[in-house]
This record gives structure tokens, sequence and C-alpha cells, in this order.
């Protein structure tokens, strides 16, 4: 028995040290390979925002200037894209987390008829292909006979907004410590006071990341809004447009703008929820 | 005495009132006018009537049944590459990243932080007929002097696998970071190999993660037509670019409508295959 257990052994033991390998060394590489292909195209839309593009495509590297940083504005249509988008996103997030944070309260705090059909509705949107959710709220406009424009696109953006706010706030919601409020009743607040001096100053993390989601989620829409827009042009449509013709390097501009935004904002997240475990 | 206290079996409804509505108004009911307008005929000059025209939906998968599976065919090609690409990775950062976790998942986020057509155009950079990628491929002989990238598939799926690849690598890494690494250390006091424990432990306890990760990716990809459109020619178009050319070019809105509702149910079955599959596996799994 043990002389045909043995080799098996030996076999084993050489298939273990190549995997203890491939685990401590290879991985490692691969990994780094892993990020430099997911960094890849962020670097290229840096570095081509500096280009100076001979053609009207802005695709190989002709030479550097500040100029389409200095003058970023300077395609007609584009500051007025960026400020659509950014009026859009700013009332989409505000009203869709406003939406949702009720919902996730609503969910998470009470037992009531109609809860799993809650959860279905809230999940729905979320398994819908974004086109099929454009499509459906275009035939909806259609009929109806509405003008297509600001209101649309706006409507449009809190609704596929809403479900990922009720998925952050949620989140938070189930980790919380009831305790805290039945003290607070028990110190004679009532349930309004309750709420705004307990329950919102302890959600208010997970309303802001519910905020931010729904920020980034609603300036980056593009299928939903190109359903719903008419003529109106946000930012991802001016690209759109722009890049069938030979998208300008102003395009990159913005684009390196919104990635610097965003990064800072996380890592200063980052940094302040290492801070906080640092102290913990 | 409050209105909230007297009536604390209203306080959820309430709650749930506005969001609710919001999303029956304006994403229920629309379902609902997207089937009506699917069964209707006529044309845009003399108006459209509904008359039961199921013949929308034998039309459609007549004529659009190679969009049809190759909108499936990607999406299914882009998730499995999506997922060998981002196993490996995700696993480094769940038990090797140690404090420097969150700094990488943010890595693994960024590409989100750039517009999504803009990330596209950048692919169709780096593909580009005069990039250094196809030069390099060209000299490799991988690629025929006249080879390109663009407007071929590879390009299309190449496209879709990076787009949504965070949407599987996330998953991933907290399905993986969730394992409790005594399990590991068990499975090797009881003589397993580190390969045995990874096969036997790490990878069904991750699965999970695998399910959701496809599913995320799935869906959205077998929906897109924005690489098709910005990295391949018309024969790589998927069948969202045939629901948005006739919905927004050709103004066919029952065609169209009735293909958003065949993409839907393609994608549930494709979903309930698989989960069909997945379930069956995670038995063997644990069986074994």
């Amino acid at each position: 028995m043990s002389s045909i257990a043995v080799p098996r052994q030996r076999e084993r033991n050489v298939l273990a040290a190549a995997f203890g390998f491939v685990r401590y060394h290879v991985l490692t590489v691969y990994s780094l390979l892993f990020f430099a292909y997911l960094l890849l195209p962020i670097a290229i839309v840096v570095v081509f925002s500096f280009n100076h593009p001979v053609g009207k495509f802005n695709f190989t590297w002709q030479g550097f200037t500040w100029d389409n940083w200095r003058y970023w504005d300077g395609i007609p249509g584009i500051r007025g894209a960026i400020i659509l988008s950014l009026e859009i996103a700013l009332i989409a997030s505000v009203i869709a987390t406003a939406l949702g944070t009720a919902i996730a309260l609503a969910l998470v705090r009470y037992g009531f008829r109609g809860r799993a059909t809650t959860n279905i509705l809230i999940f729905l949107p979320l398994s819908t292909p974004e086109i099929v959710l454009g499509a459906s709220l275009l035939t909806l406009f259609l009929n109806l006979n509405v003008v297509f424009g600001f209101w649309t696109i706006l409507i449009a953006h809190i609704m596929f907004c809403i479900s990922f706010a009720v998925v952050t706030v949620k989140a938070r919601l189930v980790g919380f410590d009831r305790h805290l409020e039945e003290a607070a009743m028990d110190l004679g607040a009532n349930e309004w006071t309750t709420f705004r001096k307990v329950t919102l100053p302890l959600t208010a993390p997970a309303i802001l990341a519910a905020l931010l989601l729904c920020f980034a989620i609603s300036i980056d829409d593009f299928v939903v809004t190109y359903f719903n827009s008419g003529s109106s042009v946000t930012f991802p449509l001016f690209v759109w447009g722009a890049a069938r013709i030979g998208a300008p390097p102003q395009v990159n501009v913005i684009g390196t703008a919104i990635f610097v935004v965003a990064l800072t904002a996380m890592l200063a997240n980052v940094v302040f929820q290492r801070r906080r475990e640092v102290r913990a | 005495m409050n209105f909230f206290h007297r009536h604390r079996g209203l306080t959820p409804y309430l709650l749930l009132a506005p969001g609710v509505a919001w999303l029956a108004v304006f994403f229920l009911v629309p379902l609902g006018f997207l089937a009506y307008q699917s069964l209707q005929s006529g044309n845009i000059d003399f108006g459209y009537a509904f008359t039961w025209a199921w013949g929308n939906y034998w039309h459609a998968i007549r004529d659009y049944r190679t969009q049809f599976v190759r909108s499936l065919e990607y999406a299914g090609i882009a998730t499995l590459l999506a997922l060998l690409i981002s196993y490996p990775v995700a696993y480094w950062i769940a038990f090797r990243g140690g404090r420097w976790k969150n700094l990488l998942l943010l890595f693994i986020v960024a590409p989100f932080f750039v517009t999504y057509l803009i990330r596209t155009l950048a692919w169709e950079t780096i593909l580009s007929d005069n990039g250094f990628v196809v030069n390099t491929l060209q000299s490799l002989h991988v690629l025929g002097p006249s080879g390109r990238l663009l407007a071929t598939s590879t390009a299309v799926v190449t496209g879709i696998t990076y787009n949504f690849l965070p949407f599987m690598a996330l998953p991933l890494y907290v399905s993986l970071e969730q394992i409790d690494e005594r399990m590991l250390e068990a499975a090797e006091d009881l003589y397993a190999s580190k390969l045995h424990a990874f096969l036997r432990v790490t990878l069904p306890l991750s699965l999970p993660g695998v399910v959701a990760g496809t599913l995320l990716t799935f869906i959205p990809a077998a929906g897109d037509f924005i690489n098709a459109q910005l990295l391949g020619s018309p024969d790589n178009h998927m069948i969202g670019n045939v629901i948005q050319s006739k919905f927004l070019e050709l103004t066919d809105y029952p065609a169209a409508a009735s293909m958003s509702f065949i993409l839907m149910t393609g994608i549930l079955v494709a979903v309930a295959v698989y989960a069909r599959i997945v379930g069956t596996e995670q038995l063997t799994g644990t069986a074994a």
C-alpha cells in the first residue's frame, strides 16, 4: 500500500510547491500587469488631453500643448453640455437620494405588507439593461406627447438613481444600533426628534455616499439620456456627437478633469477611513 | 400626540410612497407602454394602431437573429474573459492586499471615474491602425501587414470586457475577502495541499461572487451598443445598435419595442440557464 502512496505524495508536493510559487510571485507580477492594463486607457485620456492634433482625429501623438486646457470651452456647445450635465446630476442625485433614503428606512425599520414586492421593485431597474430602461421611457413620453428635453432627462435620471440610493443607504441601516433610538425615546424624544437628532446624523455618511454615487452615475449616463433628451445635449451626448466627426482634445480635458475630481474625493475617503481605523 | 404616533402603521407607507410612485410611473408603466407599442402596426406618418401584431416579434427574430445571437455571444465571451482576468487579482488583493486593500480597490474602480464614452474612445486610440498594439502585432506577424484591430469583433469584445471589468472584480473581491483564513489553515492541517485547499475551499466559497459578478457584467454587456458603434464595423453590430437605430433614426417604434422585449427575455433565459448550471456545480462542489 505504502509503495503506491509515496510517489503520489511526491507528485502532490511538486504540484503544491508550484502552486505556492504561483501564489507568491507570479500572482504579484500578474496583478501589477493587470493594473497597468486597467490604467492604460486612463493614461491615454490624460496624455492626449495635451496633444496638438494636426487633422481632426486625436489618435496619434503630434506634440505637446497647453492650449486644450487653456481653451477647454473652445469648442461650440461644450460649455452648455457640461453645465446641463452638472445641473441634471445635482438635482437628480438630491431627489433620488431623498426618495431612496425614505424607502431604505421603511424597508429596514418596519414590517409591513408589500415589503417583498417593494424589494423586487427596487431590484428590477438594476437588472434591466439600460437600453430597455431608455426605450420604455421613450415610448411613455412619445405616447403622452411630452416634449423631450431637460425635464425628461431629469425624470429618467432620478428613476435609475433611486435603486442605487436605496441599496447604498440600506446597507448602512442594517448594521445600525437601534438601542440608540430607544434610548432617545426613553429620554422623552418623540419619533420625529429622534429621527432628526439620532437617526439622521448616524446615517449621514451613507446618505452622502448615496449622493455621490447618484451624482457619478447621472453625470456619466449616456444610453438612457440618449433616448430621452430630444435636442438637449449633456456632456456624454456631446462626446458621442463629437466622436462621429473626430473628438477634439477638449473632450479629453474634461474627461481628465472629471477623473481627477472623482479620484481626489475617493482618495480623501480612503485616507479618512484609514485614520478612523487607526484611531479605533 | 403627533401624527406619526397616532398612525404608526402608516409610517412605512408614507416613507415608501414618493419613491415607489416614481418607480411605478417612470419604470413599470413605461414597460407597459413598451409592451403596448410592440404589438402595434402602422408607420410614423399615418400613425400606429394597436392590432395585437405578434408578427413584429417574428419579424424581429427572423431579420435580426444574427444580431441577437452576436449580442449574447459577445457578452458571454466578455463576461468569461472578465472573470478569468480579474479572479487572480481579486484573490491577490483579498489575501495579500494587507493595509493597501482600500487603495487597490480604488484602482479597480478607477476606470469608472472616466466617462464611459471617453474611455471607449481611448480604446479606439489604443487599437487604431497606427497604434503601438497593431504595430507590435504586425511585427510579430500575428496580424498581416494590412491587418487591423479596429472594426473587428476582437476590438468590440476588448472594449466590452474592459468597460464592465469592475462589475466583475468587485463582487469577486467581496466574496474572497469574507473567507475566514482559518478555514484554509484547517484544510492544511488536514493534509490538503495549498492547491487542494484552493480548489476545495476557496473556490467554492467564492462562487457567490462569481455568480454576482457574472450577472452584473453579462446583463449590461448584452444590451450595450456603444462599444460596437465606436470600436466595431456594421458587421459587429449588436442588437442594441439595431434597437437604437430603429427607435431614434428609423422611427419604427413597434419593431424596436418588440426587440427590446426579446432582448430582455433572451437575457432572462441566459441567466436562468446559467443559474441552473452554477446551481448544480455548487451542489457538487459542496458534496465533494
